[in-house]
């Protein structure tokens, strides 16, 4: 029953596309309409990524929906709840299902594999119900009821309101937003929204759905408190400190690229960023990067980074070239936005000595502190060896202590037996 | 209104919606999902697959991401210790 799964689940595709939000989608349909055979992969149960899923209760947005509707026209052949855990050898790649195997074959490859919540640890951080501002949101999409809940939102960048703004929308209260950002720095923010005009009209809707909410500046989460779960906050608010009373706390730090996958199929990164040319080819032929992962830039970046890679991968590089003023434009923001949401080095000094950093294995911060490097770490207190593979406690021990995560190893998830003897055999007959 | 479906969140039964997910129904139960190698109780964090916190046993099936996981009816959950 198994052997024949796996012998169903063997397909090739011209173009491969990992990750189904908007950069995925946009190069999917690009490659497509070409007439490319192309499949879509991804490990969600639905397509749209973290900013188009579920958005049922208004039905998608305008853009959404456009390419939703080309997606199916485009006769793209998708994937969901399917996981790229392990490529054997060139040209293929191994992926897991919840009860099934698949063995992807690609004439070229495009990662789009979107990006996760920064999380820096302070003590109480991994107390139930202190979640990640989209972790939350997730979670509310998901079915998790929060009217009536109090909800502190904290960290830092663009998502914290946009959260905030769909908790309100749901009924919850939220006392305060805090964003480790300046004023002079949401200010600068805010003059660049306004160059933009897809963003004037998201600035204004915010500003209305946000109203009698306070947007605290030059503020972060000190402590999180609780018995069992969380019952209050501590804030940093210019300096001085207040304890808020909440079911939630809501907090994420910005955004850090997947960069696993592209590391581990040998694709230069640098700067924590994929490297890519002008076509958003990376440094490894036939395989491409857009969206967040070569640089946080938000959804209209994607979309032309996933166009110009879907055209590419299909031949079509003049047609590509056509959207480079537009991907020019769409950059500059995306430089605005690294420069407004930069964090601030007082956020480094949250940990208290028994902070746990690394939450698989229980790892605390005085515990780290003794390391020179995130290999010595690993090797000597299992820090990122757990299941998550560093995915949380990677990115804030780079911020903490200016480690840089080593190279990345199959396979880039937990994998089950089956998969890896899969993916043992597949290895063999490549080298034979 | 939609399609109302059981689960079993640590031998007490939970009814949610479809399209809930277990992550969610844990929540509702007042249960965490897992308990940490220290003996701390974790729910979700980053509620996008990533981060393993939410992880439990769904139907005798070990480290299930439930944040990722639909409920089903007559589905079982327990916290992972």
């Amino acid at each position: 029953m198994k052997a024949e799964m796996r012998r169903d689940g063997q397909q090739r595709f011209d173009v491969l596309v990992i990750g189904g939000g908007p950069a995925g989608m946009a190069a999917a349909v690009r490659a497509a309409e070409c007439g490319a055979h192309v499949g879509i992969v991804d490990d969600n149960a639905t397509l749209g990524g973290q900013i188009w899923r579920s958005e049922s209760e208004h039905g998608p947005t305008e853009d959404a929906a456009k390419w939703y509707q080309r997606l199916l026209t485009a006769k793209v052949t998708k994937r969901c709840g399917v996981r790229v855990f392990h490529q054997p050898a060139a040209g293929v790649l191994l992926a897991e299902g919840s009860d099934d195997l698949y063995e992807l074959r690609y004439g070229n490859l495009i990662l789009a594999t979107g990006a996760r919540e920064r999380f820096l640890p302070f003590p109480g951080w991994t107390l139930p119900n202190v979640m990640g501002a989209g972790g939350l949101q997730a979670m509310v999409k998901s079915g998790l009821p929060i009217s009536g809940k109090r909800v502190v939102v904290a960290g830092s960048g663009p998502l914290l309101l946009a959260v905030a703004a769909y908790l309100r929308r749901h009924g919850a209260r939220v006392p305060m937003i805090c964003e480790q950002a300046s004023w002079s720095n949401l200010a600068r923010f805010g003059a660049a929204l306004l160059r933009h005009p897809a963003k004037i009209i998201q600035a204004v809707q915010l500003q209305r759905e946000l109203a009698g909410v306070p947007l605290a500046p030059k503020s972060w989460p000190v402590a999180a408190s609780g018995r069992e779960v969380l019952e209050s906050v501590t804030i940093s608010r210019r300096g001085k400190l207040e304890t808020i009373n909440c079911d939630y706390l809501a907090c994420g730090f910005h955004l850090v690229p997947n960069t696993e996958l592209p590391q581990l199929l040998g694709c230069q990164v640098s700067s924590g960023y994929v490297q890519v040319d002008e076509l958003q080819g990376t440094t490894v032929q036939g395989i491409y990067c857009a969206g967040e992962p070569t640089g946080i830039g938000g959804v209209e970046l994607a979309l032309v980074e996933g166009q110009i890679a879907g055209l590419a991968a299909a031949g079509r590089a003049q047609e590509a070239r056509k959207l480079f003023a537009e991907r020019d434009r769409a950059r500059r923001f995306a430089r605005i936005l690294d420069q407004a949401f930069r964090l601030r080095p007082e956020l480094g000094k949250l940990p208290s000595a028994e902070t746990i950093v690394c939450r698989c294995e229980d790892v605390s911060y005085s515990c780290l502190q003794r390391h020179a490097s995130w290999r010595a770490a690993k090797l000597q207190t299992r820090c990122g060896m757990g299941p998550c593979q560093g995915r949380v406690c990677a990115p804030a021990t780079q911020f903490l202590f200016r480690w840089n995560p080593d190279s990345i190893r199959p396979p880039v998830f937990p994998a089950r037996v089956e998969s890896l003897a899969l993916a043992g055999r597949r290895e063999q007959q490549a080298a034979q | 209104m939609s399609s109302q479906l059981t689960v079993t969140v640590n031998g007490t039964s939970v009814t949610v919606s479809a399209g809930t997910t277990v992550a969610v129904a844990l929540a509702l139960a007042g249960q965490a999902c897992r308990t940490s190698v220290t003996g701390e109780p974790r729910g979700p964090l980053c509620g996008m697959g990533v981060c393993f916190e939410c992880r439990a046993i769904i139907n005798g099936k070990l480290h299930s991401r439930t944040c990722q996981t639909l409920c089903e009816a007559g589905m079982e959950v327990k916290s992972e210790k």
